[in-house]
């Protein structure tokens, strides 16, 4: 066995990689709750390539057949129900891990220095995550698939000038057809996920490059020599780290993190099963119930709302009055989360030793966007176009404020090393 | 203020999925896919008084033979009457011709149940009333000028909407108080009532032929899951014990 190792380890560093990631990562002892969404987020990004796979097996690009497909699948194909609930729960699942995987960045400071580009790669993770779920729910080509589509793609008709060529383009013909539904596939299917899985590789690699925050935001890297060595953690770490760093208050990631991550997935398994086996349009929210019926571009749905993980976004865009204007506003949702790191002027990262007002700044934040959240799935009324102006002001609200009183910051003092 | 507002939003959560033209009360239908008694007379009803227009095209005649507790040939022979054995349910229709007669192809009802839920159905095919001003002499409360007449009208006898003079706001008007039949059908308001109970059962069926598949697998995944959530918790704890 060990010859074996060594014969690959000569030709592939093999066992250098995986002390240096895994059996020898040096990862803060400190980890809570929220530290699981990493993993669990990983993990359902290969529930849904798998089980992409298995569909793609039996799913047909025709827009005359694509609907009929879904159904051969989830009445005629060997268990294939259970790989499409398998697929479209872990769609929403994906979403509800990645807000809590992002409120965490929020909440810790982990976009801070020297983790600006660890952020980034998260949110261009998240932007590409969008479009491959937007384009994977036009898929089943019922009617929320064609309409919610419409309603999506026109929004780019509203940019001046090149609005209506760059719709037409978009669609790959004037109205949503045979065409829009076959390159969305494609996208859908290969061109996302690569980009996506090679986003993944470099938030990885970014994140050992620099090591993983904690609930404390206090570094576990100290100045090489700083520390006296009954100080230091006990434990093995790969030169990489030690050479430059001492390393306190951390353990190696397996097998430590990844037994206590087991915990996680476990829980996690049991409320993904729960609504695969129990509840898999979870009441209308993950599959809306006009998406069961074929798409018929003749006959517009009385309400079209997107699926809940974009709802914030969507109310957004409609408490706008003006189009072109609302288009805006939405893409800058998104494109202000890009510059929070330096949005926050705080050396102090985590909210523990923060400031009442950043406290209390980042549960308006929370708010408003669960707000959002409804407001976007409403047919829209009076009252509801308010709150949505309101909300959407208060979002934005959390950056601006943000950025003004970050620099003058009242912060508790903030520990030398993790507390426990 | 703020706990009337969240109120607001938990009451209007569930009319986001459901919004559909009528949004007044359904009756509950009290379906049970366990009784195959009941889908078996739905599924008689459908081939007899719907599937003449209504297609039921992603469900297999043979499937629902087998899932009904139907023997195949007994199946082909009593409700079997359009296309060939193990073929999709097809209607007996010229689809377009009926899009000219009803000024819409009817509907494929394979998946009606997920679309509109149980209680839509169970509703509207008890809301039928004469209306004289419709071309098939029907209206439906719940569906208004629906294009489709009463082909169960030989069952319920003919229905009308029942009034009763009231005081409503110092002035004396008719208020519906629901529909009666009038007696000239061939079952029982209770029995029709209960036939329509059972298309309904049938239909929720169609629309998701493996649920009952579905939850008696989910016993046993979620309960293999608390095992290993209970053994990767002692596998933890045996770990981190030596961590301070």
């Amino acid at each position: 066995m060990s010859r074996i190792m060594n014969w690959i380890d000569q030709r592939l560093p093999v066992s250098n990689s995986l002390k240096l990631h895994v059996t020898q990562y040096p990862a803060p002892k400190n980890f809570n709750f929220w530290y699981l969404m990493g993993s669990l987020a990983l993990i359902v990004l290969v529930n849904q390539i798998v089980t992409g796979i298995w569909l793609t097996m039996s799913y047909n690009t025709d827009a005359a057949g694509a609907f009929a497909s879904i159904e051969y699948i989830m009445r005629d194909v060997e268990y294939g129900w259970l790989l499409r609930y398998m697929h479209s729960t872990g769609a929403s699942f994906f979403f509800i891990v990645v807000y809590l995987h992002m409120f965490r960045g929020l909440m810790y400071g982990s976009y801070q220095k020297p983790r600006e580009l660890l952020w980034i790669f998260g949110m261009l993770i998240f932007l590409v995550l969008m479009a491959e779920a937007f384009m994977g729910y036009m898929l089943p080509w019922g009617q929320m698939s064609f309409w919610g589509a419409q309603v999506i793609i026109s929004l780019f008709g509203a940019i001046p000038y090149v609005g209506d060529a760059l719709t037409t383009w978009i669609r790959g013909d004037f109205v949503i057809s045979g065409a829009t539904l076959n390159r969305f596939f494609a996208l859908h299917v290969i061109a996302l996920p690569l980009v996506i899985v090679i986003l993944v590789f470099l938030h990885l690699i970014a994140l050992h490059e620099v090591g993983s925050n904690n609930p404390d935001g206090v570094d576990t890297k100290k100045p090489k020599g700083s520390v006296p060595d009954e100080e230091k953690s006990p434990y093995e770490f790969h030169e990489r780290y030690t050479k430059k760093y001492d390393i306190v208050d951390s353990i190696p990631f397996h097998p430590y993190y990844t037994v206590k991550d087991l915990v996680g997935l476990s829980i996690f398994l049991i409320l993904f099963a729960a609504v695969i086996f129990f509840a898999p349009t979870m009441g209308g929210q993950f599959l809306e119930p006009p998406n069961f019926e074929a798409a018929d571009p003749m006959r517009t749905p009385e309400h079209i709302a997107p699926v809940w993980y974009f709802t914030p976004f969507y109310a957004i865009l409609a408490a706008v009055p003006n189009a072109v204007l609302g288009v805006v506003m939405m893409f800058l949702a998104i494109v202000v989360l890009f510059l929070v790191p330096w949005l926050d002027r705080s050396t102090v990262r985590s909210v523990r030793y923060r400031s009442k007002l950043h406290k209390a700044n980042l549960a308006m934040l929370v708010i408003s966007f669960i707000i959002l959240g409804f407001v976007g799935a409403l047919p829209p009324t009076e009252f509801w176009t308010v709150v949505g102006r309101i909300t959407t002001f208060t979002y934005f609200a959390f950056f601006a404020l943000l950025f003004i009183y970050s620099k003058n910051e009242k912060t508790k003092p903030v520990p030398e090393r993790v507390t426990k | 203020m703020i706990k009337r507002f969240l109120l607001a939003l938990a009451l209007l959560l569930p009319s986001v999925a459901f919004a559909a033209g009528y949004s007044g009360p359904l009756d509950k239908a009290n379906y049970d896919l366990r009784d195959k008694e009941s889908l078996q007379r739905g599924a008689q009803l459908y081939m007899n008084y719907c599937l003449a227009c209504h297609s039921m095209q992603y469900q297999r005649y043979s499937r629902t033979f087998d899932d009904l507790g139907i023997p195949q040939e007994l199946g082909e022979e009593l409700l079997q009457f359009t296309s060939e054995t193990g073929m999709h349910k097809t209607s007996a229709i010229d689809t377009d011709a009926a899009g000219e007669w009803f000024g819409l192809t009817p509907p494929d009802l394979t998946m009606v149940a997920r679309v509109r839920g149980p209680n839509w159905i169970y509703t509207y095919l008890r809301s039928f009333y004469a209306d004289d001003s419709r071309p098939f002499g029907v209206n439906n409360a719940i569906f208004e000028n629906v294009g489709m007449p009463h082909v169960l009208e030989e069952l319920q006898g003919t229905p009308r909407l029942a009034t009763e003079r009231r005081m409503v706001d110092g002035e004396m008007t008719d208020v519906s108080v629901g529909i009666r039949a009038d007696g000239n059908g061939t079952m029982s308001p209770e029995e029709f009532d209960q036939a329509m109970l059972d298309l309904t059962n049938f239909l929720v069926y169609t629309g998701e032929p493996m649920i009952l598949e579905r939850q008696r697998m989910g016993y046993f995944v979620i309960g293999f899951l608390i095992v290993l959530l209970i053994l990767t918790i002692l596998l933890k704890k045996e770990y981190w014990r030596d961590i301070k």
